[in-house]
């Protein structure tokens, strides 16, 4: 008993302290709610496959989009790097485990009920949530459903879910390197996670005082956002943008770290600029702090406050680019092979550095007044979200699934998946930029009929690529049931690091010494 | 909890910084963004009342102020200015009215919140007496009157020609109610 997980289910995976079944259990919460949020979004697209209302009724269209959001942000992308950090980074820095792990279970098992209490609002009367995943205020305040009250309740939850984790991922980094293994040493998807950690430290907070203030609106008469008692609604934005930039860098930095794990692997060479790599993320995650109110720059700024954030904006190009220069360097000249974590991860530096140009184009304040919620933004922050974080959360499970279950998944498959995704995501949310420039807003249930084209053809794309999630989640089922074992603890030929010096499968303890750090 | 002590401290020192922060976002914020709009001008909210001081009226211009007049999303008043614009010198005395009808066959207490347009007139546009200063009560059938007096400061940016002065009324019933509850 004392050297393997305990024989009950119940108390193995309820009470589990064990970073890699913690692991274990947030990757598996974050790809049902990755299902969940599909749905949502299957619904959307069905609705919107053809103009006039066919299947659902707006105000339910409005209650989808909202879910949607809210789910992958909060319960798919941001719980599946949590996982990912539990599994990867007590092994990359040569740990017995994560250093507060009663903690670490604490903030998983909060995660069900916060979800839980989220979705049953869209069985209330009144519906669930209906004013879009950036609640502004009034619609979240004044004009917002009753459920609203479980909504912020269940945002708390998840905050306090998400800071435990930082600082769980803080104290381990910190406090639990191996003897000689420095913070220049540290592999790049450790460095992404310890400055995440950061940001989410700062920043989880300001959003759990945000719905607290729209709490106390609703319920208890006092007026943040009501201008009736002498508030203001453009507060909320700044508050919410305040946390919602930064937020948005949580979810790409460690997807950054991924890609910065594989493309060494699989290109056989180190990754080139180690160190710029470790400054361009760092400044990443401070110029997120400076840069919030390009997302309102149609709220009536002065033209000094328009031009500052649109810099300020342009700014994170040059780190971005930095990391993005690394990545091609780092396969110049290299043994190239194309496994399937690699064909994702080499998708995934395409289609980012795509989805962070049209971010350039967004950040220019003239321009942003013609693009302001239109398809256009949407199809921005899909091929940073999905081409981005989702791309590389893939590729992270297929990198690192052979080590954590001991058996080899079926690379064809994968590589039909890969394919598959690839080419649905673009027929998804390539048409949505010309929809978003021929001016068709987002949020709405119907729309003109000179848009109808464009949004048939992306709704193709959605169900095709909701049909590449399945065949994922076969591929994992398969490969963890009846994958073909194998033993050597390398995995990859090229791949570098300490995860790849303890046994194949994973032993359920590892590193109880320390390993010797060249 | 029998952590070890550098773990301990980290938490602690990590937990206070999340607490900070949730006190920044809530009692820090939305003063320094009043200050802000209020120092920079821009969200057109107006001062207090003002009191007025011998100041010279510049005869030399003449600027037009607008009154514009709205009611929010649920409030059932007619509401409108009794003057749509008037004609005045910066430094000169103005009074005009507004007037208000509670149509409703309910009493209701009503407040309106001023906005000034263009943003950089805001500073310039004094109030030494206006009736958005309190609420606004009135009974069920009953119609008001609503004066405001008001000077333009001579520093007006010369570029100004027209100032827009629009109250929109804010039905505050319930909140009024639920502070006499509070008392009782």
């Amino acid at each position: 008993m004392a050297h393997g997980p305990s024989e009950n289910f119940f108390n193995r995976w309820l009470f589990s302290t064990s970073h890699k079944d913690i692991g274990t259990l947030y990757l598996w919460f974050s790809f049902a709610m990755f299902l969940l949020g599909g749905f949502f979004a299957m619904v959307i697209r069905a609705e919107l496959f053809q103009p006039g209302m066919q299947l659902i009724k707006p105000e339910f269209f409005v209650q989808m989009t909202t879910m949607h959001g809210l789910v992958m942000v909060f319960g798919a992308i941001m719980p599946a790097f949590v996982g990912l950090a539990n599994w990867m980074i007590p092994m990359m820095i040569g740990a017995p485990d994560m250093a507060l792990p009663r903690m670490n279970n604490l903030s998983f098992w909060l995660l069900p009920f916060a979800f839980a209490i989220l979705t049953s609002t869209l069985f209330m009367e009144g519906g669930g949530p209906n004013f879009g995943w950036t609640f502004y205020a009034p619609l979240s305040t004044t004009y917002a459903p009753d459920s609203v009250n479980y909504f912020i309740f269940a945002v708390h939850i998840m905050g306090a879910s998400s800071i435990m984790g930082s600082i769980n991922i803080i104290a381990t980094v910190m406090n639990m390197r191996a003897p000689g293994m420095t913070y220049m040493k540290m592999p790049m998807f450790v460095w992404t996670w310890l400055i995440t950690a950061f940001l989410l430290v700062a920043v989880m907070p300001v959003l759990a005082g945000l719905v607290t203030m729209m709490l106390m609106d609703i319920n208890f008469g006092t007026s943040f956002f009501d201008a009736a008692g002498g508030g203001d609604p453009v507060l909320f934005q700044h508050v919410f943008w305040f946390f919602g930039h930064p937020e948005v860098y949580i979810i790409i930095l460690p997807a950054f770290g991924v890609i910065s794990q594989i493309i060494p692997t699989f290109s056989r060479k180190p990754l080139f600029g180690y160190s710029s790599m470790v400054y361009a993320t760092a400044s990443i995650a401070f110029l997120s702090f400076v840069v919030w109110a390009h997302h309102m720059f149609t709220v009536g700024m002065p033209i000094a406050g328009e031009l500052y954030f649109m810099y300020a904006t342009m700014l994170i190009a040059v780190p971005t680019g930095v990391k993005v220069f690394n990545w091609i360097t780092t396969m110049y000249k290299g043994a190239l092979t194309f496994e399937t974590p690699m064909l994702f991860s080499v998708a995934f530096v395409i289609l980012f550095t795509f989805g962070g140009f049209t971010g350039m184009m967004l950040s220019i304040a003239a321009a942003d007044i013609q693009y302001h919620d239109t398809y256009f933004v949407v199809a921005h922050f899909h091929y940073v979200m999905v081409a981005g974080a989702v791309f590389s959360g893939t590729a992270a499970v297929y990198y690192w699934l052979p080590k954590w279950c001991g058996k080899m998944y079926d690379e064809t498959m994968g590589k039909v998946q890969f394919w598959l995704a690839f080419i649905s995501f673009n027929i998804t949310f390539m048409p949505q930029h010309f929809l978003g420039l021929a001016g068709m807003p987002r949020r709405y249930s119907d729309y003109g009929l000179q848009f109808a084209d464009w949004n048939m053809v992306s709704s193709i794309g959605a169900f095709l690529y909701g049909g590449a999630q399945l065949l994922f989640l076969y591929n994992v089922i398969r490969t963890i049931g009846w994958g073909k074992p194998i033993s050597d603890p390398q995995v990859w030929e090229g791949a570098q690091g300490l995860e790849w010096t303890v046994p194949t499968p994973a032993p359920f303890h590892t590193f109880s010494t320390p390993p010797v750090i060249k | 909890m029998s952590e070890a002590p550098v773990h301990r401290n980290l938490l602690i020192k990590l937990s206070m910084t999340a607490v900070a922060m949730f006190a920044f976002a809530i009692f820090v914020l939305p003063p320094m963004y009043d200050l802000f709009c209020e120092i920079t001008g821009i969200g057109g909210k107006t001062g207090g009342a003002y009191t007025a001081s011998e100041i010279t009226i510049d005869t030399s211009r003449k600027v037009e102020v607008q009154f514009v007049a709205a009611n929010n999303a649920t409030m059932p008043w007619d509401f409108y200015p009794t003057e749509h614009k008037v004609f005045v010198h910066p430094g000169e005395s103005r009074k005009v009215t507004f007037f208000a009808r509670n149509k409703t066959g309910n009493d209701m207490v009503a407040q309106a919140i001023p906005n000034v347009l263009p943003n950089n007139a805001a500073d310039y546009f004094h109030k030494t007496e206006c009736f958005c200063f309190n609420s606004q009560p009135l009974g069920a059938g009953q119609e008001a009157e609503l004066d405001v007096v008001f000077i333009l400061d001579p520093d007006l940016p010369i570029s100004v020609n027209t100032v827009t002065l629009s109250y929109t009324l804010f039905d505050i019933t319930d909140r009024v109610a639920m502070q006499v509850s509070q008392i009782q």
